[in-house]
């Protein structure tokens, strides 16, 4: 099912928590919505499930406005953030409730549920109590339960959040199997970039209750329209160098380097950031390269190491093979590639 | 050396000393009082209702199980302990269903709230014989309200404080009606707070599936309310197994019309021990009302394991 939002607003008092939000969500896909707590992204679900009511714009369901009607008529399948599975029911019971409100007969729903059930890789517990399961275990099962009743839309609260590291990578591609084997339209909300990155087919990226960026994870990473995307995204966090730009150079802002830079939209004296992906610094030689930074310590990463450089008054962070061996204060001559080095108006931190 | 060693050993078996009896100090100031005022007592009622005796002189003769067989063979001690079972087979469920459903009320978000907490909650902190005084006339068959409001749909007069001809049928309903009066506040108060434990979560989960709050209710809140429900239904029988207050105000101190008639268990204990001073028997028939409760205490608390989560 395809999800319209047109100019959707929501105001709690005088807060505006969802700001004039225009987009869609197409059939089938899993899509991530991103962004730091506070950034409205929970308030933009709970509209979608219909559980808060729409301060201003519509909301379309393909053709239908669900604008106004209530939750359990929007066909929407919600999973909380702490699950909330029912203490007293077992794991059947839990799975068959919505059918039981819909006083479906009592064979023909447990028959469902365990169909459910084995999809979600619970069928083994079926007898147990919530509390008896693991916080994975409760998180299938409470997606189990949303998709029950074949809802049009299956909607996730930070389904991650409450897991520990390892269940949740192992969660978080169980999300992506179950989503791609139901194809059900999947909306999911969380604040953490590589969980969002690594199972979405779109990435919705907010602020502040406003609409920043969306887009495939890739594009978003590769193709940042402003300064706050490109910090949002990658670990390690982009590099932000400041400066200005003078006759078609990018000079560091303490005018101890300066780069080459060629792009026509930016102004003479205009104060930018370059933001430079770690990834996209490589080593360069005395001869040919783009700056000259002073080597600070390093950490190791496993694969890689992880170096901290110095460059006038500011930081770097860059990728280093460990076949370069430095010590503190020694030079390093930076060589950057096009790709993953971005120019930001240092105001508006709109991509130039 | 050996010496320092030996100092060594004697710290050691004083640290030893503290950590086993230190404790125990502590605890004595309660557990002399307990000892006094809780378990002497106790043990001493078991040795009394074995004992023959009619004063607190001390001067027993004989021992044996008579006061028992006495108990349990007497006319009016008997139909205390149906009158008792009467009044808590029909206050405690009645007052526990009313107050769940009131507590619930109570829950939502409605404006003026706030008084109605304040009014429910009024009796428990009113004296229960003070009230009763003036449920006296209320109930009263020519001028009181209830039989007023009774009138209006129709019913009665119905004599609740009287008899006639030497049967006082309403008597027991009279105190039923007070009792359960009695028992709703304190229930609400804790099924209150127990509602309020209840995450808002589950409630909203339902709702996304469509439930009816019909359904909330019997589904959800029900059952996550029952650790309380049995929690107060515990308290409550044992109190209302003790009933004796319920029956004071309305009869000036007499236990119903006739005078005999609403015996309960605790009423005839008091009566025999203070008023006939018959030590022994008012001691056996304590015993008696403590199995009765100790064993429905039992029932409740396998009842309870089982419905756990």
């Amino acid at each position: 099912m395809q999800v319209k939002i047109d100019h959707l607003t929501k105001k709690f008092d005088d807060v505006v928590a969802v700001s004039d939000f225009t987009m869609q969500f197409d059939d089938g896909k899993l899509v991530a919505l991103l962004g730091p707590s506070g950034c409205g992204k929970s308030t933009m679900l709970n509209m979608l499930s219909g559980i808060l009511p729409v301060s201003e714009g519509k909301i379309y369901f393909d053709e239908d406005d669900v604008t106004n009607m209530p939750p359990q008529d929007r066909g929407v399948g919600l999973v909380f953030q702490n699950y909330a599975l029912y203490p007293h029911m077992t794991v059947l019971e839990n799975i068959a409730f919505p059918l039981e409100i819909k006083k479906v007969d009592k064979k023909e729903r447990e028959e469902k549920a365990k169909e459910m059930a084995k999809l979600v890789h619970v069928d083994q517990l079926l007898d147990r109590k919530p509390k008896e399961l693991s916080g994975g275990q409760q998180q299938r099962v409470a997606i189990a339960r949303a998709l029950i009743k074949k809802p049009r839309l299956l909607l996730l609260d930070e389904p991650l959040s409450n897991l520990d590291a390892r269940l949740r990578l192992e969660m978080r591609e169980e999300i992506r199997r179950i989503q791609l084997e139901t194809g059900v339209t999947t909306i999911f909300v969380t604040h953490d970039q590589e969980e969002a990155m690594s199972i979405s087919d779109k990435i919705v990226l907010m602020k502040d209750g406003y609409l920043q960026q969306e887009d495939g994870p890739q594009e978003l990473y590769d193709d940042p329209a402003n300064l706050f995307v490109a910090n949002f995204l990658g670990n390690p966090p982009i590099n932000n160098l400041t400066g200005y730009i003078k006759d078609g150079y990018f000079v560091l802002e303490d005018d101890s380097g300066r780069i080459k830079v060629n792009n026509e939209n930016a102004k003479e004296n205009q104060q930018v950031v370059l933001g430079i992906r770690a990834e996209s610094a490589l080593i360069g030689t005395k001869e040919d390269h783009d700056l000259e930074a002073i080597f600070d310590q390093q950490y190791t990463m496993g694969k890689e190491e992880l170096a901290f450089l110095k460059i006038g008054n500011q930081q770097i962070r860059i990728y280093l093979s460990s076949d370069y061996k430095f010590q503190k204060g020694d030079i390093v001559y930076l060589k950057f590639r096009s790709k993953g080095v971005y120019l930001f108006d240092k105001e508006s931190g709109v991509r130039i | 050396m050996e010496e320092k060693k030996k100092k060594k050993r004697r710290e050691d078996s004083g640290y030893i000393f503290n950590r086993k009896y230190e404790p125990l100090i502590y605890l004595l100031p309660f557990a002399i009082g307990l000892l006094i005022f809780t378990i002497y007592p106790i043990i001493n009622v078991v040795i009394m209702s074995f004992k023959n005796g009619y004063r607190l002189s001390g001067s027993y003769n004989g021992i044996g199980i008579e006061n028992y067989t006495y108990v349990l063979t007497n006319k009016y001690f008997l139909s205390a302990i149906k009158n008792t079972f009467i009044y808590v087979f029909t206050v405690v469920p009645i007052a526990t269903i009313l107050s769940i459903l009131i507590a619930n009320l109570l829950n939502q978000k409605i404006k003026g709230i706030s008084f109605f907490h304040t009014a429910y909650f009024l009796p428990m902190v009113t004296s229960a014989i003070a009230v009763g005084i003036s449920w006296r006339y209320m109930f009263n068959k020519k001028f009181g309200v209830i039989n007023w409001l009774l009138g209006l749909i129709g019913i009665g007069p119905i004599d609740f404080l009287g008899a006639t001809a030497g049967v006082a049928p309403y008597n027991m309903l009279t105190v039923i009606i007070f009792g359960i009066w009695n028992m709703m506040p304190f229930t609400i108060i804790l099924l209150l707070s127990g509602l309020q434990n209840i995450d808002p979560m589950y409630y909203t989960a339902a709702k996304v599936d469509g439930a009816s709050s019909s359904t909330i209710f019997r589904r959800i809140t029900v059952p996550l309310l029952a650790p309380t429900i049995f929690l107060t239904v515990v308290v409550n029988m044992i109190s209302a197994f003790k009933v004796y207050n319920d029956v004071i105000p309305f009869w000036a101190g007499k236990a119903g019309a006739l005078g005999t008639n609403l015996y309960t268990m605790v009423y005839w204990i008091k009566e025999t021990f203070y008023s006939k001073l018959r030590l022994g028997q008012a001691a056996a028939a304590s015993i008696v009302l403590f199995i009765i409760i100790l064993f429905f205490t039992m029932i409740q608390k396998y009842i309870q394991k089982k419905t756990d989560y």
